[in-house]
């Protein structure tokens, strides 16, 4: 493998050209025209416009960005998180292309997709899922009678969703009646299928994934646990590992599933799947996300490890580098996200990053998308860098992450910076004690 | 004539009003998708809409007419 085209941008197409670096490996990145300043581009060996700043005129032009590939004679494509990362057909093109896709099998992208499916799948596989549907609802009656059964409150989420966008909590029978056509009116325009499910809504629950690895030769092993319980909107802003919540015989326990669930769809590459833990540490199968995570980085800390790098080498054939009995977590890593949004209202706050100071000492690592007089445009993921704090435990770790915090410098947008101090200051927090409703409960109201 | 204007350029993700409806001071009308987040757009004055100048999943750039009021 001499040459992959990132179908990617930002701090995740620097991410995956930092390895391809290390191991001579060429890039190719592609951008669109709201992007043509952006550091990654600048740092792929070759980068080609594909488009205008809407993602569907650019990121998610999948027979334009097949061209790119053709043009440049890759030999794999790496599509990052988001965007295309978990488009089969995508997958197969490129298959049927000759080139590698570095994921998992296209036919594990489609059935792990669409989340109907996926329960189905885990459910037949013996690991818990979520009480909620079966199947995809025909009409309201069919969801209110379900919604009855299961008791409120409830979720109703789109089967083609995820990330957090088409999901909907419902409290009671009126609530769900209202958003049952609305919702499904979304998931059509956003997902391009009306199909909606529910689910039973678990209160004060902790969201606790577990990354896994698989290679073609059936090895697969788990790489331990990310606590992503700190959330706005059903989107992370912190994730850790170790889970300060989980006793070591539920953590052990949800390892062992998380490897039973991944080799139920005979996993290949990096995989995460998505656990939804109640107060009493039981954990349901929530989703499985067939593609490199957002947190990556906080694994790569607790392990030494370079996930982006396995990737690579599964994809091209190779085994897994290390045994399950060889992978070690050692030490406490936590990871913030720092958004370009307003730190009370969490809403956008698009424009130009006119300074940009933070210190990468000993222990931080700084994922960043963005450097100093960059624009962050509307088109985008807010995000505009991932800060990775590690220490020898939890405190050392918070510590370096509150002394970052303290003395970053950014100006021209807004940010959620002075809501993670918050955050390291709340006494909750300081004690791991932290459900999926912190952010709203504790910091907003 | 009044106008309701995006905040930010966005994809619309639901409509909660339609043409003869009036809208008060302060009321959601629209939701836009930016940035991955929901951006709730309020109305700032009152009136009756005339015509909703957009549909679910169209693009919108900052400043584009969402809704006509008279």
């Amino acid at each position: 493998m001499q040459k992959i085209l990132i179908a990617n941008r930002g701090e995740i197409a620097l991410r995956i050209i930092r390895t391809c670096q290390a191991m001579g490996i060429e890039t190719i990145a592609v951008y669109s025209e709201a992007d043509r300043e952006m550091p990654y581009v600048k740092a792929a060996t070759r980068a080609v416009c594909i488009g205008e700043a809407q993602v569907n005129k650019s990121y998610l032009q999948a027979e334009k960005i097949l061209e790119v590939a053709r043009a440049e004679k890759v030999d794999a494509i790496h599509p990052g998180y988001g965007f295309l990362s978990e488009n089969a057909a995508f997958a197969q093109q490129a298959r049927n292309e000759g080139m590698i896709f570095i994921g998992p099998k296209p036919e594990t992208i489609d059935l792990m997709g669409d989340k109907i499916v996926s329960r189905q799948t885990m459910e037949k596989a013996g690991v818990p899922v979520v009480p909620g549907s079966g199947t995809g609802l025909k009409t309201v009656e069919a969801a209110l009678a379900l919604a009855e059964n299961i008791g409120y409150p409830i979720m109703l989420k789109a089967s083609g969703g995820g990330g957090g966008i088409g999901m909907v909590l419902c409290e009671n029978e009126q609530a769900l009646a209202k958003s049952y056509a609305s919702t499904k009116a979304r998931a059509l325009a956003y997902f391009g299928s009306d199909e909606v499910f529910i689910e039973k809504y678990i209160a004060d629950a902790r969201h606790i994934e577990v990354q896994v690895f698989g290679d073609e030769f059936g090895n697969l092993i788990h790489l331990f646990e990310r606590d992503c319980s700190v959330q706005r909107r059903h989107q992370k802003v912190i994730e850790e590992s170790p889970s300060p919540f989980l006793s070591d015989s539920v953590r052990q326990q949800m390892y062992e599933t998380a490897v039973k669930a991944a080799r139920a769809v005979n996993y290949t590459n990096a995989g995460t799947i998505e656990f939804i833990v109640d107060e009493n540490e039981n954990f349901y199968f929530l989703e499985m996300n067939t593609r490199l995570q957002v947190e990556h980085p906080v694994t790569e800390s607790i392990t030494g490890l370079d996930l982006v790098k396995w990737q690579i080498l599964v994809a091209r054939g190779e085994r897994l580098p290390l045994l399950q009995s060889e992978v070690h977590s050692s030490g406490h890593a936590v990871e913030f996200r720092l958004y370009a949004e307003d730190p009370v209202r969490f809403l956008p706050s698009p424009g130009k990053i006119t300074t940009l100071k933070w210190e990468e000492k000993e222990g931080v690592r700084i994922d960043s998308g963005y450097e100093e007089g960059g624009t962050v445009t509307p088109f985008y993921d807010p995000m505009i860098a991932k800060c990775i704090f590690y220490g020898a435990d939890r405190q050392k770790a918070l510590e370096a992450a509150e002394t970052f915090f303290q003395e970053i410098k950014i100006e021209g947008i807004k940010t959620n910076a002075p809501l993670f101090l918050n955050i390291l200051a709340n006494r909750d927090f300081q004690n791991g004690n932290y459900t999926t409703s912190f952010l709203t409960k504790t910091l907003v109201n | 004539m009044k106008e309701i204007t995006a905040s930010m350029a966005g994809t619309v993700l639901n409509i909660f009003t339609a043409a003869g409806e009036s809208i008060n001071m302060g009321q959601e009308v629209l939701m836009l998708e930016s940035m991955k987040m929901e951006i709730p757009i309020e109305s700032s004055i009152e009136g009756v809409v005339k015509e909703v100048k957009v549909n679910i999943g169209d693009f919108v750039n900052e400043g584009d007419v969402l809704i006509v009021l008279v």
